[in-house]
């Protein structure tokens, strides 16, 4: 796997260069060159925003097929909270679960559950004395990424314990493999997504080498297999253990919500999101105990790999929510998984300081210089035309050696203008030796 | 409003040796809508120029603090920033009330904020002592009844 995979690709054919991609994207991370948009690896979040705004869907995400899970023994369904969300008249969680185990699954583990177990962590984490506040989140993995790029020193505000996804993962596999005598190897556990950036996080970890999860398929993909089963009676087995609170991690506040803390701050929507880091990095919040920021509006329930309209599920969750009697884990659960998963982040999470104009900081001021006078020049319009996002990035785009100040089409027409006045000028020059002549009177 | 002042770029006062880069923003008094887009743009500058994170995290607070300022007590002013091979300065120079005892001034919680900036939710007392907890060295010169300069240092 490169160093840069990434999830949200681009559709060659469907793409019809136009704007609305590279204006929306909240890491400048797109450009149209050539009539076609072009992500920039280093810059892309995976945030799902160009699959959201590009009205021609050439902007797409990659997760796995379905047929992906022929390739293990045991399946193991592994269904973010924000599925439950999608479906009509669903009056509790079963029958989803229930239908996942017909379209091939032979377990389900939900990551609520896995919520429930990280939810103990962090409030155990946010107890100690001296950590840095507030405490940032780090379920989303778009937002992470936004720090890496954009806001480096508040890396270690990040919370540096596994995702729920990675959590219920393990457990699921651990339990599956002890329960049948399964190797692990032969198990394979598939996150049901609702967005771009958690299959990214699967091929690409950051604060880990690898994943335990061996695939990520979009709830698109499995919305009609469900829905299909849903039409058939209640099962009556009890298969749900998360609850409701865990469920709630799929909506914006769900964390807080959860840890039953009052000190925290719940913002999404990356644009939202971003102005709330900027004041963090002031330290203008540093009386704030818990910062839970999602890339999507309304949390994860708002997806763009979700079928449902965002506020809609995100009641049907809390309806849900309310009718879920399951208790919380208790200590000896929160113990077991202490001594028997990976529950901390093993590696750093690295700043990825792609902003930067040069790796020298006498040639970087030069290069701003540059950039500053030709930024002067551009006509300050940030239509777009020329392909970057803005005058300011064009400019950082020329003297990064990217693009070129004719990019601009009105730099460009003024050029014509000039050169169409000066052919004007020549043509009225008449040569010396030719003066007084017939054809050039009148 | 927010404007480069281009005339002062060539002042030859405070400007120490080998300046590789300077910008020069005017602050209003009292003009709180745009009060910190002067530190966020020195902000963006300074990642883009690569400076350690850490360094950009401590200079954008001592640059916030220090256009709040502006913004908050003064009557109006200007904002340099200026990099040398070694040190990163923000200098701050208004006409203004002046700081009559600096001491006082440095202590946190103390703050001669008017009411406006405290309805905001500004006027603390933790403009200066922030400021002096960032910067490696800080300088102010003041003089009742007409202004106060600061000079902010960050060693690189």
């Amino acid at each position: 796997m490169g160093e840069y995979y990434h999830s949200v690709t681009l559709e060659k054919s469907k793409c019809m260069g136009c704007t609305n991609c590279i204006k929306r994207c909240p890491t400048e991370a797109i450009r149209v060159r050539d009539g076609k948009a072009r992500i920039i690896d280093e810059r892309c979040i995976d945030c799902g925003e160009c699959i959201r705004v590009c009205p021609y869907h050439a902007k797409i995400a990659v997760t796995d097929p379905l047929s992906i899970l022929d390739n293990y023994r045991y399946k193991i369904a592994l269904p973010a909270p924000s599925l439950f969300g999608q479906f009509k008249n669903l009056s509790n969680c079963e029958k989803v679960i229930g239908a996942l185990k017909s379209i091939g699954f032979d377990y389900v583990y939900e990551v609520a559950k896995g919520a429930d177990i990280v939810t103990q962590l962090i409030r155990e984490k946010l107890a100690i004395p001296d950590i840095n506040k507030p405490l940032i989140s780090s379920a989303c993995p778009a937002i992470v990424r936004l720090i890496q790029v954009r806001f480096p020193n508040l890396l270690n505000h990040l919370v540096r314990i596994e995702s729920p996804m990675e959590v219920a993962a393990q457990m699921a596999k651990k339990e599956a493999s002890e329960k049948l005598g399964i190797p692990i190897q032969e198990i394979g556990a598939f996150f049901i997504t609702p967005c771009a950036a958690k299959m990214t996080s699967i091929r690409n970890p950051i604060g880990n080498e690898t994943s335990h999860v061996d695939g990520a398929i979009s709830i698109l993909d499995v919305y009609g297999p469900i829905t299909s089963y849903l039409k058939i009676p209640d099962n009556t087995e009890k298969l749900q253990k998360a609850t409701g609170e865990g469920l709630y991690w799929a909506v914006t506040g769900g964390e807080g919500r959860a840890m039953g803390i009052e000190n925290y701050l719940a913002v999404d929507g990356i644009h939202n999101v971003i102005p709330v880091l900027e004041e963090i990095e002031n330290n203008k919040m540093s009386d704030l105990d818990y910062f839970e920021a999602l890339a999507c509006a309304g949390g994860c329930v708002g997806g763009p790999l979700t079928f449902e309209n965002g506020y809609v599920a995100k009641n049907r969750i809390r309806l849900l929510a309310k009718n879920i009697k399951n208790p919380a884990p208790l200590d000896p659960e929160i113990q077991y998984v202490k001594e028997n998963i990976q529950w901390k982040l093993q590696k750093n999470i690295i700043e990825k300081p792609v902003m930067k104009l040069d790796s020298d900081i006498v040639a970087a001021i030069q290069k701003m210089e540059t950039m500053e006078r030709i930024h002067r020049n551009l006509p300050g319009l940030d239509c777009g035309s020329c392909g970057s996002p803005s005058c300011r990035t064009l400019a950082e785009d020329i003297v990064r050696g990217n693009a070129s100040e004719m990019d601009c089409v009105f730099k460009l027409r003024e050029k014509v203008k000039a050169l169409a006045e000066e052919m004007i000028e020549l043509s009225e020059k008449i040569p010396s030796g030719r003066k007084g002549l017939k054809s050039y009177e009148s | 409003m927010l404007e480069e002042i281009k005339a002062f770029n060539n002042e030859p006062d405070n400007s120490p040796e080998g300046v590789l880069i300077r910008h020069v923003y005017s602050i209003e008094a009292e003009d709180f809508s745009s009060a910190g887009e002067v530190s966020r743009k020195i902000k963006n500058l300074l990642k883009q120029l690569g400076v350690d994170s850490e360094l950009v995290r401590r200079a954008a607070i001592a640059c916030y603090e220090a256009e709040l300022n502006l913004v908050i007590h003064s009557w109006g002013g200007k904002l340099t920033f200026q990099v040398t091979p070694n040190l990163i300065q923000i200098i701050t120079e208004d006409e203004g009330p002046g700081i009559p005892d600096i001491d006082l001034a440095m202590k946190e919680g103390y703050s001669t904020a008017s009411e406006l900036a405290r309805e905001l939710g500004f006027g603390a007392g933790m403009g200066l002592p922030n400021i002096k907890r960032c910067a490696d060295t800080v300088i102010i010169q003041s003089k009742a009844g007409q202004g106060t300069k600061l000079i902010i240092n960050f060693n690189i």
